[in-house]
């Protein structure tokens, strides 16, 4: 085993190696950009070094500066994490080349793995499946229909040159082929100018199934599958383990095909085989296809943790240091199901806006696991992928665990920031996830009412004008000789308190009235017991009482020439200003563009909320900017 | 040492007591209420169109939410000038503002246009006499025309009239005790000295306005036709002029600023007591309404009243065995040391001494006094004149006048001729003088005083060898005993500010604890005693 190792990652998975590490025994070493120098994995590692600036180009992706800093600080190996480094093989052949093991597969394999074709043409002569389909250059209508044929229906036509659906048909039967593929193709030299087609295997109801395995560059073995089907636009919201509706021969055909996948790259370490799986007639052997190898380990490692009680980074550890694999296939074995659910700070009624924020507030429910790079008083900042944590239940049956998600998910208090645990949530209690009823397409068919925001509870608000009141604790007597005054309270909305005594507040909201008492168990509204717990930060309040409710505390002086905000144009998210297209002077009519931001790989153009006068452009392009930060003032016309 | 309660809270005693004391109370509340309606519902509604808010409202706004308020003259005037002037048109108390201890001052416009009539005088000058005190900022928030004109020569000539209020602004100016204004409303005539004379003014925009002499009178005077806006409003005073320096959106915005004035005022309360962890008492306060007779002549044990108000009902009692009608000890009222002096009786040379010596005890260790008021007067007759009861008595009058530690008053019973001097009556400034609802104060009983009455006229007619029957004599004494019975009620002397307020009795800690913590903003000086008569 090593003495010393290098983490060359941060977040929740930095964190995450470094628990391991120090179970085991072994020193840790940190690396961390200037936007971490704070952060909790700096914090738990034994020595941390700085690396640069803090975009990852300058930090997290800088190989020779992290290899330096293993050098120097004396760790002999690299644990790469995800992301970042981790399936770079030149990165895998410096860290070899300077004499230090990489805590992962070979260069090699990762090179294998890294082209998407040649590993389906790899993995097609290692005798595991593959999406069937033609992708030749022979058009000829006969031909096409003979591999429909071979394929097996339905079937998919696509345009090569094609996108946006265009040039593409589902074709159910072979007496279809013949009339869709020729609209296909007419289709396409209309929108492409080229008639050429392709043809798939469509899959109805496609399920992202996926199999953990680990290898010690011979052998290797596999830690049965993860269902990560529900997915928002490719990215994974919520998995599980084991799949739900798995039988144990599609469970041994699946697991032998990913062994097989493995060893036919000489794989050592942890990988996933991802496979593309067709449930509309549940789970069958003959219905599963290989899409693509992660040569890493998985941000959803935690759920197969869970069922199978290894510790996938304790195994990381002793095979690259040269232990043979910790157990063999017939020792690994099913414990009850597993759940993890991925906590993001983004805003998701607004279309799931990235957010950032300062954490004023973090609490995780009892009786989960949660992999968290953050703590109370973090930022999330707009450099990094915004994850807060990985909520992962564990329980006998899938029912079981899925109810310890929602409750979990439900008991998360998050302050500081917007966060997606209501969406989580209602996935969470979502009938037909319950049912095991799931595909990718779960997600997209539902959004509306998935994403939609969520109804404040009036308790929750009656108690927040309790916070906003600095009442919160109930000590305050309120004392007054006769008659308790009423008292206005700036918040959201007009509203009034009068204190009766200590932890007795009536609060008046519009028309309505509600009492507040403060009781052993916390505060109650109108005789009703809520739990409720509180977080303020600047400007705002926070209510937890079923999901998080954000109330914006208005400042009582910013009015008048303090403030006059209404000719700002803001950013709605952190990101790049990508252009900008007025300068002082120019007359703008409402509507126009101003600048263009772009926010994790979208692009959002700023328009004039009136018509005016560029009275200054307060950012230049290629800037980073915060959210909420000033970009353009205007001015009524000169 | 714990005080034991000899009260039996289920006897039927206690509660008649309770009874008539609730009775008593809610007369006392029904005034109040009458009060904090102010100019009632159509002017309160005429004063809310113009977008301000509610006077009352304006101090809570002000003060630290769910902060006490302790309301200083809430039932003045009450059945003066006709009720025409409810709580005589002006709020006063001491609130928190940002933890700091304040005394705010506030027209209620809804009452004669917050003009001032004398009562109104007199409570902003006991307000300001308050702050002067105790060393608490003072906050105007201003709405007022000025001067009851009507009432003038009662308001406007004399030291303690209008010009007085000025006066003492900058004297606590110059003491170091802010001066903040908020004009929310009219300041005219010499009513713009308030925001003039402030260390710090706040106006609101299109709302208050400052001149000395209005649109009319300026027309009148010089023929110059201006509006109140251009004259003397809120842009005019924070561009032009300077005589505000904040402009406010609206009340709200006001009020924000002023809490935000008062955050800059840099004033930590000074070292003066050893404070000790408040401590609830043994005995539930609430009962103080059962334990304390109904009728002012049945005598009862001080001591159960000092066991309801004081942390864990304990009473280090000085002296114990010796002038036992005056009751002498420390104790803490919500963690502050205090000295109490507490009537169980008529007043003999031997308790007089005593209370002296007491007094004497807690100068000179800077305990702030407490008295419990209940006092029918000195003792009289040959043998207590012969032995020099005035001049034992003047020892303790002395003692009382010339201590310099806070003395806090609270009238539990009866407040009569020389009693009244001699255990810290208005006359002897106290910082604070309470009253409960069973209170009466007055030289002399009335029946007292009829009796002396009669007894000259019986002695007159007797002289001139007339004849004066017992009916007669009645019918005489019953006008005497009538105004004494009027005058000598709470609300008659509150009305007219002979104490700082009536208060529910079972609050009376609350009210002694608040009242000491305002006390000690000021530093206690070294007393200085009067020549004590041996």
């Amino acid at each position: 085993m090593f003495s010393k190792i290098l983490i060359a990652n941060r977040g929740e998975i930095a964190c995450r190696v470094i628990e391991t590490a120090r179970k085991l025994g072994v020193a840790t070493v940190a690396v961390y950009s200037e936007a971490d120098s704070e952060a909790r994995h700096v914090a738990m590692a034994d020595e941390a070094v700085a690396i640069g600036g803090p975009a990852p180009k300058d930090s997290y992706l800088r190989g020779d500066a992290i290899i330096a800093a293993a050098k120097q600080t004396g760790a002999q190996a690299i644990h790469p994490g995800y992301g970042f480094l981790s399936e770079n093989p030149d990165f895998v052949d410096a860290v070899e080349a300077a004499g230090l093991v990489f805590i992962g597969p070979s260069a090699k394999a990762i090179r294998a793995m890294g082209l998407k074709d040649a590993a389906k043409a790899l993995m097609e002569k290692a005798g595991v499946p593959v999406v069937p389909g033609y992708h030749g250059d022979n058009q000829d209508p006969e031909h096409l229909a003979g591999a429909a044929d071979t394929i097996g229906y339905p079937v998919l036509i696509k345009a090569v040159a094609g996108g946006g659906g265009k040039g593409m048909r589902l074709v159910e039967a072979p007496s279809e082929f013949a009339d869709a593929l020729a609209s296909a193709q007419g289709e396409a030299q209309t929108a492409f100018g080229n008639p050429a087609v392709l043809i798939e295997k469509f899959i109805g109801s496609p399920r992202h199934i996926e199999v953990q395995v680990f290898g010690d560059g011979e052998d290797a073995v596999h830690l049965f599958e993860r269902d990560c089907s529900l997915q928002r636009r490719h990215q994974k919201v919520i998995e599980e383990a084991p799949a739900p509706g798995m039988t144990p021969e599609m469970r041994e055909a699946m697991g032998q095909a990913a062994t097989r996948a493995a060893e036919a790259i000489g794989y050592k370490g942890a990988g996933t085989v991802e496979f593309i799986v067709d449930g509309s007639d549940g789970l069958r052997p003959d219905r599963f296809w290989f899409m693509e190898m992660n040569t890493r380990l998985q941000v959803e490692h935690p759920v197969t943790e869970a069922i199978t009680g290894v510790d996938l980074v304790e195994w990381q550890l002793r095979v690259a240091s040269g232990e043979p694999l910790p157990c063999a296939q017939d020792d690994l074995t099913i414990t009850g199901h597993a759940f993890e659910a991925r906590l993001y700070a983004e805003d998701v009624p607004a279309g799931f806006l990235p957010a950032t924020g300062t954490l004023s507030h973090l609490r995780f429910a009892d009786g989960c696991r949660a992999d968290t790079g953050v703590r109370t008083g973090d930022t999330i900042s707009p450099w990094y992928d915004p994850m807060i944590a990985k909520v992962i239940t564990h329980g006998p049956t899938r029912a079981t665990a899925l109810g310890q998600l929602a409750r979990a998910l439900e008991e998360t208090e998050v302050a500081g920031t917007v966060t997606n645990l209501a969406f989580l949530a209602r996935l969470a209690r979502h009938e037909g996830f319950a049912q095991g009823k799931v595909d990718t397409g779960l997600i997209g068919r539902e959004i509306d009412a998935l994403a939609a925001p969520t109804e404040t509870p009036v308790a929750a608000k009656a108690l927040a004008v309790v916070a906003a009141a600095g009442l919160w604790d109930g000590d305050a007597s309120g004392f007054s000789l006769w008659q308790s005054p009423r008292r206005a309270v700036p918040f959201e909305e007009e509203a009034a308190i009068r204190v009766h005594g200590p932890g007795h507040v009536a609060v008046e909201l519009g028309e309505e009235a509600h009492t507040c008492q403060l009781a052993e168990d916390g505060w109650r509204v109108d005789g009703a017991k809520t739990g409720a717990r509180m977080a303020q930060s600047d400007g705002a309040i926070t209510i937890f009482l079923h999901g998080a409710h954000r109330f914006d505390i208005p400042d009582p002086l910013a009015r008048g020439a303090d403030a006059d905000a209404s000719d700002l144009t803001l950013a709605p998210m952190p990101g790049l200003v990508k252009a900008v297209f007025v300068s002082a002077g120019d007359t703008v009519a409402a509507g126009d563009r101003l600048a263009i931001m772009e926010a994790m790989k979208m692009e959002h153009t700023m328009r004039a909320a009136r018509d005016g006068v560029v009275a200054e452009v307060l950012v230049a392009e290629g800037a980073q900017v915060e959210a909420g930060a000033a970009l353009i003032r205007l001015e009524d016309e000169a | 040492m714990k005080l034991l309660s000899q009260a039996l809270t289920s006897s039927e005693d206690f509660q008649a007591n309770r009874k008539a004391h609730l009775d008593a109370l809610s007369q006392i509340e029904t005034a109040a209420a009458q009060a904090a309606a102010g100019g009632g519902p159509a002017a309160l509604e005429r004063h809310l169109s113009r977008g301000k808010m509610a006077p009352r409202e304006r101090v809570a706004g002000l003060l630290d939410p769910g902060s006490p308020f302790l309301e200083i003259g809430a039932t003045a005037a009450h059945d003066m000038y006709g009720n025409a002037a409810p709580c005589a048109g002006v709020i006063a108390g001491i609130g928190r503002v940002q933890g700091q201890e304040v005394m705010v001052v506030a027209n209620d416009a809804t009452v004669k246009g917050g003009t001032y009539y004398p009562l109104t005088v007199k409570k902003h000058l006991r307000a300001q006499e308050i702050a002067e005190e105790n060393h608490l900022p003072c906050i105007y928030l201003v709405d007022s025309g000025g001067a009851n004109l009507p009432n003038q020569d009662e308001v406007f000539p004399d030291r303690d009239h209008f010009g007085r209020i000025f006066y003492n602004q900058a004297r606590m100016s110059a003491k170091g005790i802010a001066q903040i204004a908020v004009v929310m409303g009219s300041c005219t005539a010499g009513g713009a000295y308030v925001p003039a004379m402030s260390d710090v003014t706040i106006i609101v925009k299109e709302q208050g306005t400052i001149f000395l002499a209005g649109p009319p009178l300026v027309k009148a005077a010089t023929g110059e036709v201006v509006t109140a806006e251009d004259l003397g409003g809120g842009d005019v005073h924070t561009r032009l002029s300077g005589v505000a320096d904040y402009l406010a959106e609206d009340d709200a915005h006001a009020l924000a600023l002023a809490r935000r004035a008062v955050g800059n005022l840099n004033y930590t309360k000074p070292s003066t007591v050893n404070w000790q962890s408040p401590e609830e008492p043994a005995y539930d306060p609430e009962e103080i309404l059962g334990v304390v007779p109904a009728d002012l002549r049945t005598p009862y044990d001080i001591r159960e009243v000092i066991a309801r108000l004081v942390d864990g009902s304990r009473f280090d009692e000085f002296k114990p065995r010796f002038g036992e009608t005056i009751v002498t000890g420390f104790a803490h009222v919500k963690g502050c040391p205090v000295g109490i002096v507490a009537n169980n009786g008529v007043l003999f040379s031997e308790a007089a001494q005593k209370a002296a010596h007491f007094i004497e005890l807690c100068s000179q260790r800077s305990i702030p006094l407490v008295f419990l008021q209940n006092i029918t007067g000195f003792m009289v007759g040959r043998k207590y004149e012969n032995e020099g009861i005035a001049r034992h008595g003047a020892k303790m009058v002395t003692a009382v006048a010339t201590t310099s530690v806070p003395k806090i008053t609270m009238l539990v019973g009866g407040s009569f001729g020389a009693g009244n001097y001699g255990m810290a009556g208005r006359a002897y400034s106290p910082r604070f003088l309470w009253t409960w609802p069973n209170s009466r104060i007055s030289v002399m009983g009335g029946e007292q005083a009829a009796g002396v009455l009669a007894t000259v006229k019986r002695d007159g007619i007797e002289r001139k060898g007339g004849q004066w029957s017992a009916e007669e004599e009645a019918e005489f004494k019953r006008p005497t005993i009538e105004m004494f019975e009027r005058q000598s009620h709470p609300l008659y002397a509150s009305a007219r500010l002979w104490d700082d307020g009536i208060i529910d009795p079972r609050k009376s800690r609350d009210v002694l604890a608040l009242s000491l913590s305002a006390a000690l903003n000021a530093p206690i000086e070294p007393t200085r005693f009067g020549l004590f008569r041996m």
